[in-house]
């Protein structure tokens, strides 16, 4: 990997990103009457966009806005400037780091509306509530806005074709529960929630969730890593690996996830138990195997919208040998258009004969060659055999490059660590089918009987 | 973000949360097992309530906290760690020495009131909700914005 690439200027970066963070001070202090200072990054913000097609909206919408005349569509015109800035910025990392990595990219994808009906109303409501919260501002949330979103999120939770406007509605639901009441916060997330916001304001927008068509992909999957998600109540794993398709064309990086609701106090090894059953691909993984796939459905991103029934278990695979040998040939998937956003970078890495050390803030750095690449353990799930200390000792790595806060940085999959001349592999989803860890199986026993407890509540308790 | 529930025992109090201004939960009762008492206890005032699903007052928490409420508060305590139940609940404690025993002694050293406010209802229904996400059905489609909820290796 060529990681000097990573380091250094962008042309444009900063000058976007201060038109972001001029608006996320406004949506701070509140959209309902904006101080001079909001009413002027609102002005920024259209101007940011002046020229590109929405330009002519965005203006509208930041006058209006900026005189205290806002409307819902004026929030969705905002929401969706936002978006397209960030979108920008998403572009010009990914081709920075398609050229670190140096593997081919796939064609871009045409933005295909969705055809799905959606129960309209529920997004309305969500949007509702959306603008309650950007009139308030982060500053003036208190509990009764806040839980102003439970009945929505409740009724959504229940359609899987709504999940994902769900998830994310009630990951930010719980964050600002626990943040309540804004005026006495200490520091405010400001990027981080006007990210969350934007995002689900564009999700209520009908079709913007669906995933854009792509076809079945027939072949075999070599799985490289788990990467493991969750908030509150909810978890999702996603397993990246290569595919490389029957009828031999080039092989590409896919992804396939599954996601759960939960109750928050499932957490740790109960994560992947409430995973397990549904994804025979995390068998797989825990055993070191591929997968054979028959006709299983493929998104134009690269995801596979798993169904156990186009899937059969194959032959041993080391996802170390994947990556050493299959993945420098596999083409890079492309964002969706509505998805560029700079924190969905998550580009699989192969890196090895680096220079370990530690960064400033203690952080383990690996130095490729002559470069530092921040490593960040803190996202690697603490129910599997993957430690901040094996990554920290380690001689070659299966990894995420990520970008945050102006800085590229690996997110460790695996580590290969030699102790004693001999090389052993962790993954961080090594635990995902279950383990015969000591430790493992002591953290398994305890989240059986959490979730053992909480149904024999519901059985006595819910429908009575 | 808010980092992640630390692991705990739910058989005794299969439910905790800090919402709504209020530490809330329910506790199985030691005697019945078709019984739970809904337990709270309000910030900044402390006022105190407790009775069963069925809306029977807790015999116990009459003066001061009952032993349901001193459950719910060493469970919160182990499910949140006490820097943030003592912030919810605004009790002044030196941070490094909470424990559940001491968030509770300084509460009760206020001779809190009880709660008149009749929150049990609401926090119940919560309960169900929050066991109901248990029903819900996995899906495969990706949720591209889980992205920004990784795993925290951060202890509350």
């Amino acid at each position: 990997m060529r990681a000097d690439l990573l380091t250094g200027e962008t042309a444009g970066l900063d000058e976007a990103l201060a038109a972001v963070d001029g608006f996320d001070d406004a949506l701070t202090e509140g959209l309902l009457r904006p101080r001079p200072a909001g009413a002027a990054a609102l002005t920024a913000l259209a101007q940011a966009l002046a020229g590109s097609p929405p330009a002519a909206r965005v203006a509208e919408a930041a006058e209006k806005t900026a005189a205290g005349a806002a409307d819902e569509e004026h929030f969705v015109a905002l929401a969706a400037a936002r978006t397209a800035l960030l979108g920008s910025v998403h572009d010009a990392l990914t081709a920075r780091a398609a050229e670190a990595v140096g593997r081919p990219r796939a064609e871009e994808i045409a933005p295909a509306p969705g055809e799905r009906p959606r129960p309209v109303n529920l997004l309305l409501a969500a949007r509702a509530w959306l603008s309650d919260l950007a009139r308030a501002g982060w500053r003036g949330i208190d509990h009764e806005i806040v839980s102003g979103s439970a009945p929505v999120i409740s009724a959504m939770l229940a359609d899987p074709a709504l999940r994902r406007l769900a998830a994310l509605l009630d990951g930010f639901a719980v964050e600002l529960a626990a943040s309540c009441p804004g005026a006495t916060l200490e520091r405010v997330p400001a990027r981080r929630w006007a990210d969350l916001w934007s995002r689900a304001v564009l999700l209520t927008l009908p079709g913007a969730a669906d995933a854009p068509a792509g076809g079945t992909a027939t072949g075999r999957l070599l799985p490289l890593g788990v990467d493991l998600h969750e908030h509150a109540t909810a978890v999702q794993s996603q397993v990246h690996g290569v595919f490389e398709p029957a009828d031999g064309s080039p092989s590409r990086l896919v992804r396939a996830s599954v996601s759960v609701p939960k109750p928050d106090s499932v957490v740790g090894a109960g994560l992947w138990q409430l995973l397990r059953p549904h994804m025979s691909l995390l068998a797989a993984v825990g055993e070191g195997r591929s997968v054979e796939l028959t006709g299983m459905p493929v998104t134009a991103e690269g995801d596979l919208l798993w169904d156990d029934a186009h899937a059969r278990a194959g032959e041993s695979a080391d996802p170390f040998v994947t990556a050493r040998v299959a993945l420098p040939a596999a083409t890079d998937p492309v964002t969706a258009p509505l998805d560029r956003h700079p924190a969905r970078i998550a580009v699989p890495v192969f890196l090895e004969g680096y220079e370990r050390g530690t960064g400033e803030d203690g952080r383990p750095v690996f130095t490729v060659a002559g470069h530092p690449l921040p490593v960040d353990t803190g996202r690697i799930p603490v129910a599997g055999p993957l430690t901040p200390e094996a990554v920290a000792a380690s001689g070659a790595c299966v990894g995420l490059l990520r970008w945050d806060a102006g800085t590229f940085f690996v997110q460790p999959l695996a580590v290969e660590r030699t102790v004693r001349k001999k090389t052993t592999a962790l993954h961080a989803g090594a635990w995902a089918a279950g383990t015969t860890d000591k430790a493992g199986a002591k953290a398994e026993k305890a989240a059986t009987d959490a979730v053992a407890v909480l149904r024999e509540r519901a059985g006595r308790l819910l429908r009575k | 973000m808010v980092p992640p529930a630390r692991p705990r025992k739910l058989a005794k109090v299969p439910f905790v949360e800090l919402a709504d201004g209020r530490l809330q939960g329910v506790v199985s009762s030691g005697s019945d097992i078709e019984r739970v008492y809904v337990s709270s206890i309000a910030a900044g005032t402390y006022a105190f309530a407790c009775s069963t699903n069925n809306n029977r007052p807790c015999g116990g928490a009459r003066g001061s906290f009952c032993n349901h409420i001193r459950a719910l508060v060493t469970e919160a305590v182990l499910q949140y760690g006490a820097r943030r139940v003592a912030r919810s609940l605004k009790v002044e404690t030196a941070d490094d020495e909470a424990t559940a025993q001491t968030l509770t002694a300084a509460m009760t050293a206020t001779r809190p009131p009880l709660d008149e406010a009749k929150a049990a209802a609401a926090v119940f229904s919560r309960f169900l909700r929050h066991l109901a996400y248990l029903e819900l059905a996995p899906v495969t489609t990706p949720l591209p914005e889980m992205q920004w909820f990784p795993p925290s290796r951060a202890v509350a």
